[in-house]
């Protein structure tokens, strides 16, 4: 039989532990619970929102498998990528700030609604802190403004308009890929150096966000060198035989064509373009030729053949011979059997970036978080050295030129790099008159 | 002028796809009375016949060539198809290059199967139902086939180029006495629109020649009357939906080299064909084929710059506004018969 001993003394002491006990964990998520989805001490959730459906479901996979890498080298697993060639030390293979990694998909099915739902439902009940994704301007847009409101950081996946970071660019979301701008600025003078100044170029521009931006830019780099714009053309997005558009090509009087096109319409029309034989063509005295300003290595194996020698630009390349493009592609390519794509690269490089914003920031608060991130400068992530602007929260970072290969060694080795624009070539002011008009606006923490 | 007869070009090889899937249409509906939203899946299914007998043709085995290396260092693993190993290099290539010609054989006997088993398996269940009910099974299948399509070869474009001997094009403007490069004609899109008109005088040729064609023409006019004299119309009729089915899938199969076959390419055909159908007149073959060229050819000239100059996004809707223009004019369609959907 026990006996209890209660005196007032006994009762005043424990009560007073007690409560500064049950306090304590209190003055801490008081501070921790100043943001949307605070972790707790064991584990955080990211949220992985990529087209698992629809026409952009092989890029959505592809992405996905960089951001199971990324988890899988953020945790300390595999041979740790690009962790050990980033210019940042201050990830070490023992998740985020100590807490092991896990995340959640969704499908965002290239539709601007079904991502925002599907963003919505991992903050909202998986407790998403961070979501990223992407492969369509229209749905990078409405999802990083449904994260601003939400208060979670928004890490843009592809996505190639520049009003992601122009006019419609927000305070928590971040795009580490290139932009139609850049496109235009690194592609123009190789253009200009191959084809000559004196040429007339006709666009066929698919009609939304991305394509008007693109066409815009092109238009702008290419008439800066001495190049004449014939005609531009918007063709729907759900077109899917250009031959009524590209057969009035020939007799316009123009000697380029520049499809401003993206994943199957790329497809479509570059293949009709080919089967309308302009290649073959003469027109002014001089080749005709076709430009395709942005390139996908998954899109160009649907073009086939019809890629050899047209020029483009990309973010990045699994040929790259530098230190952090090569262990990724290590890692990548052991793991899957197969070289990563630019969406997969820009998804690990972006998952590895918060991870490291978080940790030199010390919190998970999505304003440290974006602190951090903003105008940080870092190298050995396959880009070269990079910079995050303030400004409008955009890398600038060196641009490819690639050309579709002729020679091909393999299903994978469909383009090469033929020059390497430096990033101040690409450079531009953040009041550009192509990205005017938004306003970055405050950071918002959510809860 | 040049310009006018490059869109009348432009829109007969479009029109050649509705009008062989509007044929199609127009057969089951008028033999079965079922209003088939799944034959955009069953010309996408042909198309992808095509695709899988490309893979068949490059199964391949593997050479490890030590000389050269892969993307991570290895050596580089060299796949040999078998038909290379078989008949030497040289036949092996002409081989795989011309698998979408060969491709109609394999198509024929494929389809006609996918034909009878979707007949006899699931719409048959359906004659006695609503059209509503036919609609909505019809359609639930055409998305499960595009999803198994999908998951077996992915969501992008698979390329399937015509042989060498048929990729490029020909100066049609230069022959006629237009100057060079006014009218530039793919090859490709030539054959496809012969092939088309083969495929079209056959079905009729059957229908009007043969006793078989006889008795289903006369199914169709008068289903009850044939039964009675002792006819087994719905074997035929099964017979019928296989014929559809092939028809459907030859267009696909030969549409490949024109633009790279995906998983969606038959919903982008699917509703359009159904127009075609309602232009052309429901249960009218001659209506289908007609309205099919038509349509293609409208949307062709409705895609040239200085009209959408005019009247900006009328490339969309072109065949929508025939379609109520003709409705509205001749609710019938343009050859459709009294009778058809009217009790």
């Amino acid at each position: 039989m026990s006996k209890t001993n209660l005196t007032r003394r006994g009762v005043l002491r424990t009560g007073a532990a007690t409560g500064a006990g049950l306090a304590l964990p209190t003055i801490f998520t008081s501070a921790a619970s100043a943001f949307t989805n605070a972790p707790g001490d064991s584990e955080v959730t990211l949220g992985f929102n990529v087209p698992q459906t629809g026409p952009y479901a092989d890029e959505g996979a592809d992405e996905l498998r960089a951001y199971e890498l990324a988890v899988e080298h953020l945790n300390g697993g595999g041979d740790g990528g690009m962790l050990s060639t980033f210019s940042s030390k201050a990830l070490d293979g023992t998740g985020i700030l100590g807490r092991e990694v896990k995340y959640v998909t969704g499908d965002t099915q290239t539709k601007s609604d079904a991502a925002r739902a599907s963003a919505k439902s991992m903050i909202e009940k998986d407790g998403a802190i961070m979501i990223t994704g992407g492969s369509s301007s229209g749905v990078a847009i409405a999802v990083q403004g449904l994260c601003q409101e939400a208060g979670v950081i928004f890490m843009a996946g592809l996505t190639h308009s520049n009003d992601t970071t122009g006019k419609d660019k927000k305070a928590n979301g971040f795009r580490h890929f290139f932009n139609a701008y850049m496109s235009g600025a690194a592609l123009a003078p190789v253009l200009a150096q191959r084809y000559g100044k004196d040429r007339k170029a006709y666009h066929l521009t698919a009609d939304y966000t991305w394509g008007w931006t693109q066409e815009e830019s092109i238009v702008s780099a290419t008439e800066a060198l001495g190049w004449e714009t014939v005609n531009t053309v918007k063709t729907p997005l759900a077109a899917t035989d250009f031959s009524s558009y590209i057969a009035p090509v020939l007799n316009s009087g123009a000697d380029v064509l520049v499809l401003n096109h993206y994943g199957g319409n790329m497809v479509n029309s570059l293949t009709n373009a080919v089967q309308f034989g302009l290649r073959e063509k003469q027109v002014n005295g001089k080749n005709f030729e076709i430009v395709v300003p942005l390139y996908s290595r998954l899109m160009a194996r649907g073009a086939g053949e019809n890629v050899k020698g047209i020029l483009g630009s990309t973010n990045w390349h699994w040929s790259l011979q530098d230190e952090g493009s090569q262990a990724f592609v290590r890692s990548f390519g052991t793991k899957y059997g197969f070289p990563p794509s630019q969406a997969a690269h820009t998804c690990y490089v972006q998952t590895l970036l918060y991870a490291d914003a978080v940790t030199r920031a010390g919190s998970f608060n999505p304003c440290a978080v974006a602190e951090a991130l903003e105008g940080y400068e870092f190298d050995g992530l396959g880009n070269g050295p990079t910079l995050y602007r303030a400004a409008d929260h955009q890398c600038f970072k060196d641009v490819l030129v690639v050309q579709g290969k002729e020679n091909p060694q393999s299903e994978f080795d469909l383009l090469e790099v033929v020059e390497v624009t430096p990033a101040e070539q690409v450079t531009y002011e953040p009041d550009h008159p192509m990205f005017d008009g938004g306003n970055l606006g405050e950071c918002n923490p959510g809860a | 002028m040049d310009a006018i007869i490059l869109q009348v070009l432009n829109g007969l090889d479009k029109g050649s796809a509705y009008a062989l899937i509007a044929l199609g249409l127009t057969l089951i509906f008028g033999t079965l009375g079922v209003v088939n939203f799944a034959h955009g899946a069953i010309f996408m299914l042909g198309a992808f016949c095509a695709v899988t007998l490309q893979r068949i043709l490059s199964l391949s085995y593997t050479v490890v060539d030590e000389t050269r290396t892969d993307f991570l260092g290895n050596p580089l693993k060299v796949d040999v198809p078998y038909v290379e190993g078989w008949f030497g290099e040289a036949t092996g290539q002409a081989i795989i290059e011309w698998s979408v010609p060969l491709a109609i054989l394999f198509a024929i006997p494929v389809m006609l199967l996918i034909g009878f088993i979707m007949e006899r398996g699931l719409i048959k269940h359906f004659y006695k139902r609503p059209h509503a009910d036919q609609i909505l099974v019809t359609f639930g299948l055409a998305i499960v086939l595009q999803e198994l399509i999908k998951y077996f070869f992915g969501a992008n474009p698979i390329p399937t180029p015509a042989p060498d001997a048929f990729t490029g094009s020909f100066d049609f403007g230069a022959m006629i006495g237009f100057a060079e490069n006014a009218i530039i004609y793919p090859y490709w899109r030539m054959i496809y629109f012969v092939f088309a008109l083969v495929i079209i005088g056959a079905v009729f040729a059957f229908l009007q020649f043969t006793t078989f064609g006889m008795v289903v023409r006369a199914g169709m006019a008068d289903r009850e009357t044939v039964g009675m004299l002792g006819i087994n119309i719905d074997r035929k009729f099964t017979i019928m939906f296989g014929i559809a089915a092939a028809v459907a899938g030859l267009a696909g199969v030969m549409y490949t080299p024109i633009n790279s076959p995906n998983y969606h390419m038959g919903m982008d055909f699917l509703v359009l064909s159904f127009v075609v159908v309602v232009v052309g007149g429901m249960g009218s073959l001659p209506g289908a084929v007609l309205a099919g060229f038509m349509l293609g050819i409208l949307e062709a000239f409705a895609s040239m710059n200085w009209i959408k100059d005019i009247l900006p996004g009328i490339d969309q809707i072109i065949i929508y506004l025939v379609a109520i223009v003709i409705l509205l004019t001749r609710p019938r369609g343009l050859m459709g018969r009294k009778g058809v959907m009217e009790e």
